[in-house]
Parts: C-alpha cells; sequence; structure tokens
C-alpha cells in the first residue's frame, strides 16, 4: 500500500470512529488520540477499522505508533502489501 | 387494552417529545419491540412496548411533548376473539402487575422522592377498581370485567352502549366505537385521598402528574411538585420543530442536557448525605492478565482494564447488596439483580449514562462487548428504553481522561457511586520492598441514610480482592 492510499484509509478510519472529528486541523505529528479525545474505546475501536479494512495484524505493542496520522500510515504502509 | 405511555428514561426526566413510530397501527408487537423514538432533554431513545399483542390507535402525534405517564397508544390483544358469554367474571388475562413492571420497576419516576415503583411504562394499573370485581354494576348492561374497566378508563358510560356481541352484550368494540365518539375523559388516575385533595385545590389535573407512589399512585408531593413546575411557565404540552431536532450539529450538547444533569444533580447533592471513601488497588494481576490475554486475541476480542474494573464493581455489589438498590420512602430497597450505570460523557459535553443489566452474570468478555456496544450507540445512534432505566449502581471511569481519583455524585435514588481513574506505575510497598506497581485509586460515593462508612469499607476491600484474581472473574 502506497502511503497516500494509507494516510487516506486512516482519515477514513478515524472519521468512523469519530464522525465530526477535524482532520484538516490536525498535524501529521500530531497526537490524534488527545487531540480529538478519543477514550480507550474509541482508540480500539480504530485500531478494530484499521485491522479490518487491511487485514493486518496489530498488536498492543503497536498502539504507541498508532497515535498520530504520520505514525499510522507508515505503520501501515510499511506492513500491508 | 394496554396504554403504550411515555416511560420514564431516568429520574431527570419529566417529559419526553415522541418523534416518530416504528409500527404502523394493526403491526404485530411482541414485549420487548422498539416501537417508538423518544426525544428526551438528554437523548433520543427507542423505547420498548411493554406488551405483547397489535398496534392499537395512535393517542399521540409525532412532535407532541408530553409528561411521563402520558398515554401514546393503545396496544390491543393479539388475537382478539369475539367475548363469548360463557366468560362473563372471568377476567381473560391475568392481572399483569409483577412480569411487566419488574423490568421497568428500578426506573424512578420524575420528580422529588421518585422510588422504585413501577414506571408508567409497565402499563394501567391493575384491574383492582371495583369493575373488576365481576358483578354487574351498570344494572343494564351484560360485559365481562375488562370491557368495563375499558369503559371506566375510556370514560364511557355503560349503560349507554349499544351492546353488538352474542346476547346484546357489549364487547370491546363497542366501548373503542363509544369512546371514540364521546369527549375524551381522563382515565381514572390512582391518586392518595390528600392527593385528590391537593389536586382540586391547586386545579392540577390528576393526569397530567406523574405518581411516585405504589403501582404509580399520585401523591400529594407529585401534585405539589407538578403545581410548581406549572407556575414555573413551564406548558405540559408544546409541539417540538422538527427544524430544532435537525439542526443541532453532531458535538454540541443537546439543548436541555446542560438543565437535565443540573436538577438531578442539584438534588443529590440537597437530598443525600454522600460519604466519601477511597483505596488504592494494586493492579499488577490485572495489568499482566490483560497483557497475557490480549497478545493472543484478535482485535475484537481484546479487553481494556475497564471491562475487569467494571466486572469487579458488579461482582462486589452483589457481595454487599446493601450498596446495590435505591433509597425511597425514607428507606432502602435492595435491586434485584446488579445493573451498572456506566457513565458515558458525550463529544461536546454533557453524559449519559447507559445501564449494563444484570452486569455481575456477564464475564469481562461479555461486559466488555457490552460496553462497546453501549458506548457507541450513547455517542453516535441510539439507546432503546431500557438500557437507560433500572440502573441500582453507577460507576464512572475518568481513567481515560488521565484523572487518578474521581469522587463522584450519586445518581438518585440509588445509593451509592464508584469511581475508577487512571491506571498508573507508582511506587509501592511490597513484603518490605519498594517496588512500582501499576495502581489504580477505587473510590465509593454512599449515602448516609442506607449505609454506614463500614458498609462502604467492605465493599472496596471486595472490589480490591476481585481484581487480585483476575482469572476468576
Amino acid at each position: 500500500m502506497n502511503r497516500a492510499d494509507a494516510l487516506n484509509l486512516v482519515k477514513e478510519s478515524i472519521t468512523q470512529v469519530v464522525p465530526d472529528a477535524d482532520l484538516a486541523a490536525l498535524g501529521p505529528e500530531d497526537t490524534f488520540r488527545d487531540a480529538l479525545e478519543m477514550d480507550s474505546l474509541d482508540f480500539l475501536s480504530y485500531l478494530e477499522i484499521l485491522g479490518e479494512r487491511t487485514g493486518v495484524r496489530i498488536d498492543d505493542a503497536d498502539a504507541p505508533q498508532l497515535t498520530t496520522l504520520s505514525g499510522s500510515a507508515d505503520f501501515l504502509a510499511a506492513r500491508v502489501t | 387494552m394496554a396504554e403504550f405511555t411515555m416511560p420514564s428514561l431516568g429520574a431527570d426526566m419529566d417529559e419526553g417529545t415522541l418523534v416518530e413510530w416504528l409500527v404502523a397501527p394493526g403491526d404485530p408487537v411482541r414485549r420487548g419491540d422498539p416501537v417508538a423514538v423518544v426525544e428526551t432533554a438528554k437523548s433520543t431513545i427507542e423505547v420498548e412496548c411493554f406488551e405483547s399483542g397489535a398496534m392499537g390507535r395512535r393517542l399521540v402525534e409525532p412532535g407532541t411533548t408530553v409528561p411521563v405517564g402520558t398515554p401514546l397508544a393503545l396496544i390491543e390483544p393479539a388475537a382478539e376473539p369475539r367475548e363469548e358469554p360463557g366468560e362473563a367474571g372471568r377476567p381473560r388475562e391475568e392481572p399483569r402487575v409483577p412480569s411487566a413492571s419488574r423490568r421497568a420497576a428500578p426506573a424512578p419516576a420524575a420528580g422529588a422522592g421518585a422510588g422504585p415503583a413501577p414506571a408508567p411504562a409497565a402499563g394501567p394499573a391493575p384491574p383492582r377498581a371495583p369493575a373488576a370485581s365481576g358483578a354487574p354494576e351498570h344494572g343494564a348492561a351484560e360485559a365481562g370485567p375488562l370491557v368495563r374497566h375499558l369503559a371506566e378508563r375510556s370514560g364511557v358510560d355503560l349503560g349507554s352502549v349499544h351492546g353488538t356481541g352474542p346476547a346484546g352484550r357489549v364487547t370491546r368494540a363497542d366501548i373503542e366505537r363509544a369512546s371514540a365518539g364521546a369527549a375524551p375523559r381522563s382515565p381514572r388516575v390512582r391518586a392518595t385521598p390528600l392527593a385528590r385533595r391537593l389536586a382540586a385545590e391547586l386545579g392540577v389535573g390528576l393526569s397530567e402528574v406523574t405518581g411516585s407512589g405504589r403501582d404509580a399512585a399520585v401523591r400529594a408531593r407529585d401534585v405539589s411538585g407538578a403545581a410548581a413546575r406549572r407556575s414555573a411557565a413551564h406548558p405540559p404540552q408544546r409541539p417540538a420543530t422538527a427544524a430544532a431536532r435537525a439542526s443541532r450539529p453532531p458535538g454540541e450538547e443537546a439543548p436541555g442536557m446542560r438543565q437535565a444533569i443540573a436538577r438531578l444533580m442539584t438534588r443529590a447533592n440537597r437530598d443525600i448525605p454522600h460519604y466519601y471513601l477511597s483505596t488504592t488497588v494494586d493492579m499488577t494481576a490485572a495489568t499482566d492478565w490483560l497483557h497475557d490475554h490480549n497478545r493472543r486475541a484478535p482485535l475484537p476480542e481484546r479487553l481494556l482494564p475497564a471491562a475487569l474494573l467494571l466486572r469487579a464493581a458488579a461482582v462486589a455489589a452483589r457481595e454487599v447488596p446493601e450498596l446495590n438498590g435505591f433509597w425511597a420512602d425514607d428507606r432502602f430497597t435492595p435491586g434485584e439483580g446488579v445493573h451498572l450505570g456506566v457513565a458515558v460523557s458525550l463529544r461536546g459535553g454533557g453524559l449519559v449514562a447507559p445501564v449494563l443489566h444484570r452486569a455481575d452474570t456477564l464475564d469481562p468478555h461479555a461486559l466488555m462487548a457490552a460496553l462497546k456496544d453501549l458506548v457507541t450507540r450513547a455517542r453516535t445512534g441510539r439507546l432503546r428504553g431500557s438500557e437507560v432505566s433500572g440502573a441500582t449502581i453507577t460507576v464512572t471511569n475518568l481513567g481515560d481522561q488521565g484523572v487518578e481519583t474521581v469522587f463522584g455524585v450519586i445518581h438518585p435514588p440509588q445509593v451509592a457511586l464508584v469511581g475508577f481513574g487512571r491506571v498508573v506505575d507508582r511506587p509501592w510497598a511490597v513484603g518490605g520492598l519498594l517496588g512500582v506497581r501499576p495502581v489504580v485509586t477505587v473510590t465509593l460515593s454512599a449515602d448516609h441514610r442506607a449505609t454506614d462508612g463500614a458498609v462502604g469499607a467492605r465493599y472496596l476491600s471486595a472490589v480490591d480482592r476481585l481484581l487480585q484474581k483476575p482469572e476468576k472473574l
């Protein structure tokens, strides 16, 4: 998966969890989990959606990398073939 | 003939707006089916039917705001056989007090002093009126007790009804025809004598008052409460504009949400003498167990610490039943089962406390699934009536917000609120040595009228003990 597609997929997944999320105001390195006030249930839903849509395995240890837009996009770009 | 009434969906609800019907007249309905959508000050809720049968005549149009307890529609018996002569004096249905009302029982009626009286949603009051005794009352007309009861409720004089049944018996259909033609009269409301006198003095219609007494009977203080609300220029009926509903942007606090919370919390703070206890629980065992489970589980089956915390809170409530129930009429009534209210903050502000019913019987996996579902629907979609009422104890978990300790305000008429903070690493003495351990602060706010500190302490030690054996939870 190229990085642009990965970033789009990340943004769509966030929007699915937080429908009114203002992604334009979000920098690539901002911790969106805090910025969008996602709680642990929201964040788990986000991981589930990423996993469902890409089929990639996401471990607890991967979670810290997945709290920013660029971290999530890099993760998917590297893992999803 | 049963009535489907505006249910009480929380101690802070006085009225609701019927938004839409989900079934058409004539459609079959089963107990537990959602039949209508109701908007309260705090949220939009699918309301279930408490009877099985067929959707009958609708009494209220969508867009109308009515007080709790107002009949919204009639539910007709599923099969509508003509009444046989041999049935005279024999009720066709059992008086349906317990089964229908039990589920709704903990739903507090609106207004001060609301207690675990059966909610209005439980249907009509049991037929204890003399009409049900089987003795003919109005002389001329032959009619079964249920038909007489219906006539009384509909304000129809049996003597003036032409019976079309066998041998000139008056049937339900006759009563309905007559009542459709007759000017609607308020059904007879169960009320105490003092309440009736007070209502007459204050000019309050008893049918507009939500009863907080046994079987939803209206009591004097319900009447004075209604009078006070009315004098505060609170019109009982007003059309809700569709535009106002549709225009609320997502993420903005529902109109009325703040006021509803304000009313409930003011009442809690005024009426409940709270006492507060706190303890710090070593979460090493629980955290290790979670990590181990989550390493092996696929994403949808992963557990959050909240699943174990809620499970421990529910089991501890079963062990210390003095904290699981309601304070009403100057005494404590234990809850039937542990129904865990979970405070959920909404994006844009405000909160709702949907209920995990029989939470003590759900293992952490089932609790986790139920929690995800409830929270998602509380924030994005619709909750059902049974999911916002009947909590016997409430849990608030502010750990995600970074808070370590939360001392909450009890939701009346409940008598306890459990607070969980964030799981944090702290220096911790174990066996004379200092180590770094994940710990969580568990608090209890409890009603001192119902329990003393020793009971609360028992509860917190139970939570601690349970969390040390996560594999047994």
